[in-house]
């Protein structure tokens, strides 16, 4: 009865579901206005938190966006049939986050009206500059990407294509890593082990992003996941989540060895207030042992905890990401070794930061257009995942 | 010659005067609002030595001194712009206080650039590095760059600026090391505002000049030396 129900209605839910994404939108764009209006001292930023809420948003959709298409390079790049058939909505999913992040990005900057002077004016030393490029050149590579899969005259020429996409997207969160890498003189960033971190964390965040919205859309359409095909993503979502770990600990650890970092991971892990909660707590054991035991515990690791687990990456990554950003720029610039510092613009003190309203509503804008574009982009087209039987069945195997 | 030739000719010629006549004042004006013409070159390094031994707890009056040339608020919270701040240091070992004042450095490397994706952040040849704020989108990718926490974003509208020292909301900006004194063939505020003549002024290039001949003589550091980007302020006495 119920099923049939939500089938009468189910174009109204749909159109419900724009309009709340839509108000999402609005809402953000309504904080991008103010912050026009009366700049960015409406925001918790400040002359040592320069960046703040949205970066979380933009960087962690940027960095999904990437990972994301690893489902489509496994099918694509190396062959595997399960998910090759995923393919057309990872790139979707791709498409929708690296626009919803940009966006973000591009709202917060305090000139927003010249983002083309970006364009017009192109400094080669900065990776920043590099990463207009980058990020322009994935929407086109993924843009026909998706026409080569999706167009059937065109599918010879979706294996290499995909593996151009599938190079892209590594030189893409490389370039994202080195944003923070190549900041030497701050603690918490400058180490080369930023860039493969990123790409770690990238596949975890984009499986996790992809299978949130792959169960959605099955559970829309009443299907039931085959459990196979479960027990193969879900596994493979636990080893993202254990490689990523093994990286941020890494960096943590060799932060640790080096005398001159000490005091950086001192507050990060311990002494930080907010951070080390959200690193410990937030990312450690919600982002990463509970999701880690809904995987691997024999008893669990169905289609609900797998969807549980995904979530709580996606939570974790929040927290991590808020740790890196906000809590890198919080503790102070060693500009003078050896000495004790204090002076009026918070010279050897812990930066203060609390996000405010207009940047949630900014980094809920940007997740608004990466779901508009996913649920648009789903009811207009076929993305939906269509295993052959066969496939379906021999899953393990594969 | 026909009668029309002659007519021609004269018109021409009335012609051709009267066009001189128009535009030679605005010509004049032109050279006169741009001033010298020549390009500032880099057989100049401006650069500062800052003896702290000199430098007095508790002055601010090189603080002042720019807030009042460049048109700054003064303000002192987190979003406020603070070109030039007295920095207060104690050594961790011997317990020596040391007051300083702190701008940004003029890198003759300098990072802000590197990173700048506009190219706003720039470096003229006489080493004094600007923001150009036509080009500068506010990305902040400079302050996070910036080794010595050097610059501010203009985080609200503003009033009232100096007409010598353009500003805008939602750029970055720090010390220009006074580039519209300076290209006048003056000092910058601060250098002129020390009260025990603490900061000297001048041109590292030329080994003539009086900087050059002190940083000969005397022991000067250069702040995180370390990252090697060969900073235009000198610091005697840290």
């Amino acid at each position: 009865m119920q099923t049939n129900s939500f089938n009468r209605n189910e174009q109204r839910y749909f159109y419900m579901l724009v309009a709340a994404g839509m108000l999402v939108l609005l809402m953000g764009l309504f904080a991008v206005h103010a912050m026009e209006e009366h700049g960015h001292i409406i925001t918790g930023m400040n002359n040592q938190i320069v960046w703040g809420m949205p970066h979380v948003f933009a960087i962690f959709m940027i960095v999904a966006a990437s990972g994301v298409l690893n489902v489509a390079s496994i099918g694509s790049v190396f062959g595997k049939p399960m998910y090759k058939a995923r393919a057309p909505l990872a790139s979707l999913l791709s498409i929708a986050l690296l626009a919803g992040g940009l966006s973000v990005l591009m709202l917060d900057l305090g000139r927003p009206e010249r983002v083309i002077v970006a364009a017009t004016h192109f400094n080669f030393t900065s990776v920043f500059a590099w990463n207009v490029v980058l990020y322009s050149g994935m929407f086109a590579a993924v843009g026909i990407y998706l026409w080569t899969m999706m167009e059937q005259r065109m599918n010879p020429w979706s294996k290499p294509v995909g593996l151009f996409v599938f190079a892209w997207r590594f030189i893409l969160t490389t370039g994202t890593g080195l944003i923070f890498a190549f900041l030497v003189a701050r603690q918490a960033y400058g180490s080369a082990l930023l860039a493969p971190m990123f790409i770690v964390i990238s596949f975890t965040w984009g499986l996790a992003v992809f299978h949130v919205v792959q169960s959605a859309i099955y559970a829309w359409n009443g299907k039931t996941h085959t459990p196979e095909i479960v027990k193969r993503m879900k596994n493979l979502l636990g080893i993202f989540i254990i490689g990523a770990l093994y990286l941020v600990a890494t960096y943590h650890l060799t932060n640790l060895y080096f005398a001159h970092q000490s005091g950086f991971e001192r507050f990060i892990l311990k002494d930080g207030g907010i951070y080390p909660q959200l690193l410990w707590w937030g990312y450690g054991l919600f982002g990463n042992l509970v999701p880690l035991i809904l995987i691997f515990h024999p008893k669990l690791g169905n289609a609900r905890s797998a969807l549980a687990a995904s979530l709580l990456v996606i939570i974790g990554g929040f927290a991590l990401l808020y740790v890196f950003i906000i809590g890198g720029q919080a503790y102070p610039l060693n500009i003078f070794p050896g000495y004790e510092a204090s002076s009026s613009f918070g010279d050897g003190q812990i930066g203060l930061y609390s996000p405010s309203l207009p940047e949630f509503l900014l980094g809920f804008g940007g997740l608004a257009i990466a779901f508009l574009i996913t649920l648009i982009g789903v009811r207009a087209l076929n993305f939906m995942p269509h295993d052959k039987p066969h496939v379906a069945a021999a899953g393990a195997t594969d | 010659m026909s009668d029309t030739n002659v007519q021609r000719r004269q018109f021409l010629k009335t012609s051709v005067g009267a066009t001189a006549v128009a535009i030679a004042p605005g010509m004049l004006l032109f050279d006169m609002a741009h001033g010298k013409s020549e390009a500032v070159s880099s057989k100049m390094r401006w650069g500062m030595l800052i003896d702290t031994t000199n430098c007095a707890d508790g002055c601010n009056d090189c603080v002042k001194a720019c807030n009042k040339e460049n048109g700054l608020s003064g303000g002192l919270s987190p979003t406020d712009s603070q070109w030039i701040r007295k920095v207060e240091l104690k050594d961790m070992r011997s317990g020596r206080a040391v007051s300083l004042p702190m701008m940004c450095q003029h890198c003759a490397e300098p990072p802000c650039v590197d990173v700048c994706p506009t190219g706003a952040s720039f470096k003229r040849a006489d080493g004094i590095v600007l923001v150009d704020k036509h080009t500068c989108i506010g990305c902040r990718y400079c302050m996070m760059a910036c080794p010595y926490k050097a610059r501010s974003f203009v985080h609200e509208p503003l009033h009232d600026q100096k007409p010598d020292v353009p500003r805008g909301k939602g750029t970055v900006e720090s010390c220009t090391l006074c580039v519209h004194r300076v290209d006048k063939g003056q000092q910058p505020a601060c250098a002129e505002a020390c009260p025990n003549k603490s900061i000297l002024f001048g041109n590292l290039n030329d080994p003539e000049s009086e900087i050059a001949k002190k940083i000969r003589t005397v022991a000067s550091t250069q702040i995180r030396a370390d990252l090697g980007l060969d900073t235009g302020i000198r610091y005697q006495g840290i």
